[in-house]
């Protein structure tokens, strides 16, 4: 069974992210590019230029699989899936043993709990606000007037941190702007916002309990100095992907692949 | 009671009313398409309508002829009834508003004289409603009475209270203690005695004397009706459900505020004549149902049909839900031989009254006798009694009985409180889990 290859796209809210695999499920080509304002138009973006990294065609993609808030637009897919299932797939594929998957986006947190094969058994998600995701941050970051490397930069987690007891974006930011003026060191509030998001995912992953490998996704997985804060909070070391975004994608490919050869399998086809 | 009151009533009920049903039959636009994924409508909803726009009609000729009374759902509305109160429940007019999709409209009336978005939706359109006189309803009279009970919430008796102080009129309150493991016999005769102390106000509000006699035949009626809404639920567990959850939303209507009147038991048994012929005739309220679910907490009134759409195109039926059932849960403890004793032990366990343990042990009944392979749970934002510990049952619910489930957050009535990506997301992901753990 030569020269099947399976794409999984990826429409966040911040990011669009494509994975692109082969029939034994190596990875040929990766890309992650904002979203912007044309989810449809970023999803053929990425895909051409995965496709160009991979040096494959667009006729040379056997199923492709949309998923993430924009799957709907994706209008080249051949199924849908919603960003759950593929992130358990995705880390499963990455990290055989995981049990639970952490995934920190733009404008949601989920934990997902997937059994063996990588199907997810259970899950929960953050409520309509944004407090608790990469967004949060982002509003902070700029309140702060630093970038995101400088906002994940990691820190000595010995050290003190600033209070920031809000749950709401808005309220936070209110929070931030007093400890500014009260000339608060920013590397305090920093470590104040990056423990206010592990607190948020703490009671989230309570509610659902951890089973086996913790395997964090999204890209707030590129936060060391929260990575650092949630592994203390978890008592444990994360799965951290070399890249953090696409797993989603990942997923979403290894779906349009498993769907595929089940269908040559089942005689009903 | 002046005489021209009485007889502009009468005539409006005698030939208004049903001159109205004509022209909103006529008024109505083409009947929009029923989408493939449902089976037959049923024949009920129409009766449904109209007893329910005859209720609001009539009201507005009570004045001089009728007192009127508003209610919380949760309240013994039987006593009332044996002193001929024209009742009005602020819920189920809420709900109403919220179905309309209307709801943050209302709220933002009350929030605008002060009221906390924190407040129940309920609360918020009802007060929203008494600051503006705005209702889809054409127009509701004023309340002589106001009836509460905490037993479903603490909430009500504070905007009871509010109204009581702006309108200037007498409440009365019936405290239900909460059941933290039984109901012990001091709580049972502190009900009934509030219940008998209630008669001579009662008595002094209405202009009426209380007949024993009356009382017990309202109590009769109301106990006979509830029970044919628990039949009707239980004839939910045929497979096909001749009904949805959905239906049943709508259809609880006339149990939660025309109970104890004929109106109400004549309309519980057309609908279980047709809901019995259905399930005879194999007939399911979806076409093709394949998964069985159960709901809990009170309806996303601004999002019933997205919903039942949403899950009957994916071949999932909600049979039963902890909301419906409230009504037919606790009324087999009524006993006309003990009239104030029983309505206590009713009135004093309803779901909200009663601890989470209880909770739990009734919605895993539920769902092994419903045969039910998902659960949908409302985190509703208004209602803290229904949502609190809904994270704890659900754990202990998917973890007994391997279940999946899945937790919505949004509102009763404001549709404000609503993220439609998210919410897709979510049960998206949801039914993909329920087809995993069926056929995996
Ligand atoms: N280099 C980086 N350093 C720190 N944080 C980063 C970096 N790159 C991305 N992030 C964080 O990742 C977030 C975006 O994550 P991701 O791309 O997984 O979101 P998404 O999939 O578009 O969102 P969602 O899944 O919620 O729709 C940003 O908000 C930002 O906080
Ligand atoms: S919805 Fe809940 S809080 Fe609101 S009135 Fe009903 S029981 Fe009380
Ligand atoms: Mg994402």
């Amino acid at each position: 069974m030569a020269d099947l290859y399976f794409a999984g796209v990826d429409v966040g809210s911040l990011s669009t992210d494509v994975s692109i695999i082969d029939h034994s499920g190596k990875v040929l080509s990766e890309i992650v590019i904002p979203t912007g304002v044309n989810g449809s138009e970023a999803a053929e973006e990425a895909f051409g230029s995965a496709l160009n990294l991979a040096d494959l065609t667009r006729e040379g993609i056997t199923a492709i699989t949309a998923t993430g808030y924009g799957r709907a637009s994706v209008a080249f897919a051949t199924g849908k899936t919603t960003e759950i299932s593929c992130h358990g797939v995705g880390a499963h594929q990455l990290f055989p043993r995981t049990g639970t998957v952490i995934d920190i986006g733009g404008q949601d947190s989920k934990v997902i709990q997937i059994d063996s094969h990588g199907r997810m058994l259970d899950f929960t998600m953050n409520d309509k606000c944004a407090a608790g995701t990469g967004r949060f941050l982002e509003v902070m970051a700029n309140r702060l007037e630093l970038d995101l490397d400088e906002l994940s930069s990691p820190l000595n987690i010995k050290g003190e941190s600033a209070p920031i007891s809000s749950t709401c974006t808005v309220f936070a930011e209110s929070e931030v702007i007093s400890l500014l003026a009260k000339n608060t060191p920013r590397e305090e509030i920093v470590h104040g916002l990056q423990r206010s998001i592990v607190n948020r995912i703490w009671s989230m992953v309570t509610s659902i309990g951890v089973e086996g490998e913790v395997t964090l996704t999204g890209g707030v997985a590129h936060n060391k100095g929260l990575v650092a804060l949630l592994e203390e909070k978890l008592g444990l070391t994360l799965n951290i992907p070399e890249n953090p975004q696409t797993v989603g994608a990942l997923g979403g490919a290894h779906i349009a692949r498993r769907a595929y050869q089940s269908n040559l399998e089942s005689p009903t086809n | 009671m002046s005489i021209r009151a009485e007889l502009k009533y009468k005539i409006m009920k005698d030939y208004g009313a049903p001159a109205l049903m004509v022209l909103q039959d006529f008024k109505r636009r083409k009947p929009r398409p029923i989408p493939e994924a449902f089976g037959p409508p049923l024949e009920s909803n129409k009766r449904l309508k109209e007893i329910l726009s005859r209720h609001y009609f009539l009201s507005r000729y009570t004045p001089g002829v009728k007192k009127v009374a508003w209610v919380t759902s949760g309240a013994p509305v039987e006593l009332l009834r044996a002193f001929d109160f024209y009742t009005i429940y602020p819920e189920n007019h809420s709900a109403l508003v919220g179905a309309k999709k209307q709801g943050a409209d209302y709220c933002g009336i009350a929030e605008g004289s002060g009221f906390s978005q924190d407040l129940c939706s309920y609360a918020r359109i009802d007060l929203g409603h008494m600051l503006s006189g705005k209702t889809p309803a054409g127009k509701l009279p004023k309340p002589d009475l106001l009836f509460c009970s905490n037993n479903i919430c603490q909430t009500v008796l504070y905007w009871y209270k509010a109204i009581a102080h702006e309108l200037n009129i007498p409440l009365i309150h019936f405290d239900a203690p909460f059941v933290t493991t039984e109901q012990t016999e001091a709580d049972i005769n502190y009900m009934a005695q509030q219940l008998q102390d209630m008669i001579p106000i009662l008595e002094r509000v209405s202009g009426r004397i209380f007949y024993l006699n009356i009382f017990e035949d309202i109590l009769k009626r109301s106990m006979e009706t509830s029970k044919t809404w628990g039949a009707i639920l239980d004839a939910m567990k045929a497979q096909p459900a001749p009904m949805t959850i959905f239906d049943a939303f709508g259809h609880l209507a006339p149990i939660v505020s025309l109970r104890g009147l004929p109106v109400a038991q004549d309309y519980y048994h057309f609908l279980m004549d047709e809901i019995d012929t259905r399930v005879t005739q194999g007939i399911g309220a979806i076409s093709d149902e394949r998964y069985r679910l159960i709901w809990d907490n009170i309806a996303i009134w601004y999002k019933v049909r997205f919903l039942a759409t949403f899950f009957a195109e994916r071949k999932m039926n909600f049979v039963t839900a902890t909301y419906t059932n409230a009504w037919a849960e606790t009324t087999g403890y009524l006993d006309v031989k003990n009239p104030w004793t029983s309505m206590a032990k009713t009135y004093g366990q309803i779901i909200l009254n009663n601890n989470l343990k209880h909770r739990l042990d009734l919605m895993k009944k539920m769902i092994k006798t419903y045969s039910v392979d998902g659960m949908v749970m409302h985190s509703t934002r208004s209602c803290k009694p229904y949502s609190v510990g809904q994270f704890d049952l659900r754990k202990t619910i998917t973890a007994d009985l391997d279940l999946p489930a899945v937790i919505l957050d949004a509102d009763i009535a404001d549709e404000r409180v609503w993220s439609e990506q998210q919410i897709h997301t979510r049960l998206e992901a949801f039914c993909e889990t329920l087809e995993g753990s069926k056929h995996g």
